[in-house]
């Protein structure tokens, strides 16, 4: 998102010398934790976790670094988890394979939806998006394959690379946990690389980029189509998880979740979409079993976000004094 | 039996009028988008929100008050814009220096919001709300029936559409807000209170979604998840018309309404995805939209 927001000219603090020891023990942390989670906490909750968090971390990509606010990215999760599912259950494919198509496919979707959405900016690509995904959701109704309101239902986890069975929990967990891994790296890995330097210059001047002789469109294509096939591996591994896929992977729903996780944790940093997803998943588990419609909390909590922090809540601690001089610093 | 395509007539126009109703709901409701996106940059996607709002003050208006239809469909389109106004004067104005996806997504969550309180306090389904007693039965036009109130809400929606139009293209009042549009600042500096014009643009904006509610309802019927789906629809004509005209939303309305009767007629399968579809071939051949001026 373009700079409107960004942060007041603010007074420098110099980041503590050993600030860089303490982000490498905070990482250790963070990894211990997730290793150890599955023995304390009910690991589908977890696995829910991991795949949205993914999800989020991919659709951040775009909007955080690129500045594209995709409202269609329930088309690439959603979609990559009928394929997965389809391979996996009607064709008997290993999960691994299963996966590697649903990628594939959000892929292709991507690269078709970004060719037609990239020829406008700003709120017309927001709702060019939305009325793409819509027909996909309605193509999703209609199709066979699908098996419209039902959906996809007892899809087989399978083997493993032929050995390793995934109906067990725990394998399941950091069969997840390992693909969760990956994909947070190569989030890093292309945030950090030129290629996510020039999506940052575009963000920031589109004109300035093009006069430099950057072929922007293609730039933009190709981080549209990056972040569909991550979102897409969120949505493979989840079909896996939870062993079916519907229709509301697809909806617009989904995509506006997307879009709240991002948001409530941070727009351009790599940390904030999953400290976002954590929370909205756990809101949700709490509220799944009363009669309260989630919809007016998460509604509530995007106006609050717009109105009251933007940076998200990631963002406002790297803003904080103390999260400068931590040596924490954010994209956006 | 007259056919024409190998279509039976009654079936074509049956079609082509409920097309024309659905394009009378879209151009209403693109207006509405339009006039909000002309002087605020915001993308209102509360709109569905509010039109499903409108019904919704149009049924309670009738079973809580005993209030009638015609009454409600100037009582219900003035409680929703007055909502409307509050929210833009108390919060959306905050947002008015942002990039204007800002904008979008509070009224993204403004909308989830709404709906969410509908359903908890009336469930998802539909309640049907009877058109006046004036409006029933049918007229024979000699090629088919035609329903009255369904002949009404064609042109209720026309003369709607005319009427803001003219107000925005031929009074004062729209000669100020073409001009702030143009240029807030220096319409301030003459001594137009722009606050003012902004809140009272929304609070019309959110009022026509309100109009379009009451009338849809003895269409519809009443269920708080009737306006998410329409809105998108919206969306779409909205990029297929361009945001720059006041008439190219109305008029890219009631095509496109008119292209998906077509379609439920000749190919029904495609009927849901084909103003999507449209949408998309538009980008790709005019991405300015048809009547749109920005690039």
């Amino acid at each position: 998102m373009a700079r409107g927001s960004a942060s007041p000219a603010a007074p420098a603090v110099v980041a503590h010398p050993r600030a860089g020891t303490l982000k490498l023990v905070l990482l250790l942390i963070a990894a211990a934790a997730l290793v150890a989670a599955p023995f304390f906490l009910y690991p589908i909750f977890l696995m829910k976790l991991l795949c949205f968090a993914l999800f989020a971390a991919a659709f951040n990509l775009l909007l955080g670094y690129t500045g594209l606010l995709s409202f269609g990215h329930a088309t690439f999760f959603g979609g990559s988890a009928y394929f997965t599912a389809h391979a996996v259950k009607v064709w008997g494919w290993p999960p691994e394979f299963g996966i590697l198509l649903g990628v594939a496919g959000a892929a292709a979707l991507g690269l078709l939806m970004g060719v037609i959405a990239i020829r406008r900016q700003g709120i017309y690509f927001a709702m060019i998006t939305l009325a793409l995904s819509q027909m996909f959701f309605f193509f999703c109704l209609q199709a066979a394959f699908t098996h419209g309101e039902d959906g996809i239902q007892s899809v087989p986890r399978g083997h493993l690379f032929g050995v390793i069975d995934l109906a067990n929990a725990t394998n399941m967990y950091f069969f997840v946990l390992g693909t969760f891994t990956l994909g947070m790296l190569a989030i890093w890995r292309f945030v950090n690389s030129p290629f996510g330097m020039i999506l940052k210059a575009i963000r920031e001047n589109e004109p300035r980029a093009i006069s430099l002789g950057y072929s922007v469109a293609e730039y933009k294509l190709g981080a549209f189509v990056m972040s569909a096939a991550l979102a897409g591996l969120a949505g493979g591994v989840k079909a896996l998880v939870f062993q079916f896929a519907t229709l509301t992977d697809v909806g617009w729903q989904m995509s506006g979740e997307v879009i709240l996780m991002t948001l409530l944790g941070g727009i351009g940093t790599l940390v904030g979409p999953v400290v976002g997803s954590a929370l909205v998943v756990t809101l949700q588990n709490y509220l799944a079993t009363s009669q309260f419609p989630v919809t007016i909390i998460t509604g509530l909590v995007f106006m609050a976000c717009v109105l009251l922090f933007r940076r998200g809540i990631v963002g406002e601690f790297y803003a904080s004094r103390l999260g400068r001089r931590l040596g924490f610093r954010s994209e956006s | 039996m007259m056919t024409i395509f190998g279509i039976p007539t009654a079936a074509l126009f049956g079609q082509l009028l409920v097309g024309l109703i659905n394009g009378s709901f879209y151009a209403l409701l693109s207006l509405g988008l339009a006039v909000i996106f002309g002087l605020l940059r915001v993308i209102n996607f509360a709109h569905g929100a509010q039109y499903m709002a409108g019904a919704f003050a149009a049924l309670l208006l009738l079973t809580q008050t005993g209030i009638g239809y015609w009454p409600a469909l100037i009582l219900a389109p003035l409680i929703v814009g007055l909502g409307g106004a509050l929210i833009e004067r108390t919060m959306l104005s905050r947002l008015y220096k942002l990039d204007p996806l800002y904008g979008l997504l509070f009224t993204f969550g403004l909308a989830l919001t709404l709906e969410g309180t509908f359903r908890w306090f009336f469930g998802t389904s539909g309640q049907p709300y009877a058109p006046p007693a004036a409006l029933t039965g049918a007229v024979n036009l000699g090629f088919m029936f035609l329903p009255v109130y369904r002949g009404w809400v064609v042109v209720a929606s026309l003369a709607v559409c005319l009427g803001v139009w003219l107000l925005i293209e031929k009074t004062k009042l729209g000669a100020y807000l073409r001009a702030a549009t143009e240029n807030p600042v220096l319409v301030q500096s003459f001594g137009v209170n722009v606050p003012l014009l902004l809140t009272f643009t929304y609070g019309l904006g959110a009022a026509l979604a309100g109009f379009a509610g009451v009338l849809a309802a003895p269409v519809y019927q009443v269920s708080p998840l009737m306006g998410s789906n329409l809105i998108i629809v919206v969306f779409a004509v909205v990029v297929v018309g361009g945001m720059g005209s006041i008439l190219g939303a109305i008029v890219t309305g009631y095509l496109l309404g008119i292209a998906e009767g077509l379609t439920k007629v000749f190919y029904p399968e495609a009927s849901n995805i084909v103003i999507f579809v449209i949408m998309a071939i538009v980008l790709i051949l005019r991405p300015a939209g048809l009547f749109g001026k920005d690039a």
